[in-house]
């Protein structure tokens, strides 16, 4: 075991798989020689070369369209796309080609490409480098979509990413990348080292694409959250001394229906959490099948938590940021309605 | 001072009017040095605005570019650009007899995908648009399985999910045709990446036509290749038509297509799209300049969209009745036939056979694909495919959905 924070966590997984796949390949914007501008590829193109960790034009269509032709010719590619803001460009290369192209080659090609992408706010981005688009690739059928939410998952499950067939779009909440982020900004910043999931094993091991984590078992309420959110939710909870059941998501397809649908059918009440914006958003899809399939043993209604249906502003970003007085609203909301 | 002006591309002549290709930039052949592969680009950018011909006005080969190929590799070549007219011919036909729901036919442009077909090794990877069914009668892919395919039938290869034409063919080399266009363009940048970093010698090899080039994915793929010198060959079709736009609107007024290879650094080729032994020349030369390191080519094939741009199409709204007629470059199996019968090697007689013996191949094996069903006749495919392939393993979100459909099903 080793301490490690995010950035750590995720180099060690792509450290790894280039060292076991020659197949694997990096390639993205500023990743090789820099080492990314978030540094998770830091010192791996010193060690595995420049034909296994490219440095890219900056165009996210062509990265995401040659990790696609890379992955038809046997390769397995991790894309990176600088921030989850700049993936629009690529979005016609990752809907309508690597999403579908086993499907509509009827199973005879396909690209096992990884999209690794930072997201989310709290880093003073302004509206071009905050957002949280998981809910528009989870919306695409044939991509799988995970967002970790600590080093021990992140490793575990990007090696998972790089190792499936299917293409995997994978967001890193990067106001975590360094340490648990609680929501509040006031407080001075908290390393990993503080924290279990900050233990990471330094050889390889997988963390299931297709399964959510009960980070804390409890029996007032159930917070269905995940990335950042699992952080700001544990500490709304805990401010109101609330037997929260917390369950981190992490990848948001395939969705784990059942751990939610047990955990909302003993407590009887839910919280959905999440960063991006709230109109259309993955949290109403968590909402609706909790719904549909716990309407029975529901004390109150579902309630959702998210950011405002708003660009994420440069100059108010806490006033957006669905930190713990917003979570702590909802929880009490919640807890108070009439069985 | 002039008033600021906005310039509309000029259409070169409308329905009703006589057909005006005095806009095409044209040279005699045999006219276009033919460089060395490992020749700089800086030092034959001129390639990209002129253009390369063999088969002069009288059926003869000349020129630097003459391929010199045997009469029987002409004959072959011949006999796959008049299967690939010929099943066009009775595809069109079945679809508007309502037995498949669409169509394109590749009439005029058979020489760019069969030649290339030709010149290419079957281990270079093919990412054609939808006008190269010719890469498939070339590569040798029975008519009838892709009969099945047009007909969304039990042996379709892609289980009722794509519109007809929309091929693939992994162990011919061939890849998925998309619908969405240009993708497959900077995809197969990718893939011949990675064949270099595999360390094969493997090329790829992308088609798209004029009108597609103004996606933002002609920009990626021409970049990646370039920054990357990539051994791909980027085909351009310049077939004049992007369904009722022309060029004009794509770009080409002002320059060849060719010539966005110079703009990025790579070498550009402007070819005589009708000509078989121009087609099939450039082709194995940017091929051997790939595969032997020098880098990637974007050839510009000029040539004309004889026919609708699909089933769905009626060019008659849109431009003269008799262009085709008319165009300067001639058709290219008229052409390849001409000059077989310049060599002493062909005759009317054995053409008008060999018409008859790929219209017969084609007739027997459309009785054989509809024994397999069609889109509306039984045997059909089974419906609860549709949740299979997208994921590897189904996950348990699509097993609900399709138990739901079973049920669903099973009510009426």
């Amino acid at each position: 075991m080793a301490q490690m924070n995010m950035i750590q966590a995720l180099n060690s997984a792509m450290d790894i798989m280039l060292g076991r796949d020659p197949g694997v390949v990096i390639l993205g914007e500023d990743v090789g020689f820099f080492g990314g501008v978030f540094r998770v590829t830091d010192g791996l193109q010193r060690k595995y070369g420049e034909h296994r960790v490219l440095d890219t034009p900056i165009a996210e269509g062509g990265i995401v369209a040659a990790a696609i032709g890379m992955g038809v010719n046997g390769l397995r590619p991790v894309a990176e796309i600088q921030f989850a803001d700049y993936i629009y460009p690529a979005y016609d290369q990752i809907v309508s080609e690597l999403a579908r192209l086993r499907y509509r080659s009827a199973g005879e090609f396909f690209a096992p490409v990884t999209i690794r992408t930072p997201c989310g706010g709290g880093i003073r981005g302004g509206q071009t480098h905050s957002q949280s688009p998981e809910g528009v690739f989870a919306h695409v059928s044939g991509l799988k979509v995970v967002m970790p939410s600590n080093p021990y998952d992140a490793k575990g499950l990007l090696i998972s990413a790089i190792e499936d067939d299917d293409p995997v779009v994978f967001f890193e909440p990067k106001r975590i990348y360094n340490g648990p982020f609680d929501g509040d900004p006031n407080k001075p910043a908290v390393p990993w080292s503080t924290h279990p999931k900050g233990d990471v094993p330094e050889g390889y091991y997988t963390v299931p694409i297709g399964k959510c984590d009960v980070v804390r078992e409890g029996g007032d309420v159930t917070i269905v959250t995940y990335g950042t959110m699992v952080h700001v939710c544990e500490a709304a909870a805990r401010s109101l001394g609330l037997d929260a059941e917390i369950i981190d998501v992490r990848t948001m397809v395939p969705l784990d229906v059942e751990t939610l649908v047990n955990s909302v059918q003993k407590t009887g009440r839910c919280v959905v959490a999440h960063e991006a914006t709230r109109f259309g958003g993955y949290g109403g899809e968590l909402s609706a099948t909790i719904q549909e399939e716990c309407f029975w043993h529901l004390e109150a209604p579902i309630l959702r938590v998210a950011g405002w249906d708003t660009p994420y502003p440069h100059a108010f970003e806490w006033e957006y940021f669905p930190g713990q007085a917003r979570v702590a609203a909802a929880l009490r909301t919640v807890m108070e309605a009439a069985a | 001072m002039r008033p600021s002006r906005l310039h509309i591309p000029k259409h070169h002549s409308r329905p009703g009017e006589t057909p005006d290709f005095s806009y095409l930039e044209l040279a005699p052949a045999g006219a276009t040095q033919r460089p060395d592969i490992n020749t700089r680009v800086r030092d034959m950018n001129g390639l990209a605005f002129e253009l390369v011909r063999v088969i002069d006005d009288g059926h003869t080969a000349v020129g630097p570019w003459n391929p010199h190929l045997d009469p029987p590799e002409l004959q072959v070549g011949l006999r796959h650009m008049m299967l690939t007219r010929a099943f066009d011919d009775r595809m069109q036909r079945m679809q508007r007899a309502g037995k498949t729901s669409f169509y394109m036919r590749s009439l005029g442009e058979e020489a760019v995908a069969v030649a290339q077909g030709m010149a290419l090794r079957p281990t270079d990877m093919l990412f054609p648009s939808y006008r190269q069914q010719g890469l498939y009668v070339v590569r040798g892919r029975p008519l009838v399985d892709l009969m099945c395919q047009l007909l969304s039938n039990t042996r379709d290869m892609c289980k009722g999910r794509q519109l007809p034409i929309m091929y693939h063919w992994r162990d011919g080399n061939i890849f998925s045709i998309s619908g969405n266009l240009t993708t497959q363009f900077p995809q197969a940048v990718g893939w011949a990446m990675a064949a270099a970093i595999k360390g094969t010698d493997d090329i790829a090899a992308t088609w798209i036509g004029e009108g597609s080039s103004a996606e933002a994915d002609f920009h990626h793929a021409m970049l990646f290749a370039s920054v990357y010198e990539a051994p791909v060959i980027l085909n351009v079709v310049n077939n004049q038509w992007a369904i009722s736009t022309f060029q004009g609107f794509a770009g080409g007024e002002h320059r060849s297509f060719a010539a966005r290879g110079p703009g990025f650094g790579m070498a550009g080729l402007r070819v005589d799209g009708n000509d078989f032994l121009a087609v099939y020349a450039v082709t194995r030369w940017a091929a051997e300049r790939a595969r032997n390191g020098f880098g990637p080519t974007i050839i510009e094939h000029v040539t004309y969209r004889g026919a609708a741009h699909s089933t769905s199409d009626d060019p008659a709204r849109y431009r003269p009745k008799d262009d085709y007629e008319r165009w300067p470059l001639g058709d290219p199996v008229e052409r390849l036939k001409n000059h077989l019968i310049d060599l002493g090697e062909w005759s009317e007689e054995r053409h008008a056979a060999l018409a008859k013996e790929m219209d017969e191949h084609v007739v027997a094996s459309w009785k054989e694909a509809v024994t397999y069903g069609t889109l509306t006749e039984a045997p059909r495919l089974d419906a609860h495919l549709m949740f299979e392939d997208v994921f590897k393993e189904m996950p348990e979100h699509l097993k609900k959905q399709e138990a739901e459909l079973r049920a669903e099903r099973a009510e009426k």
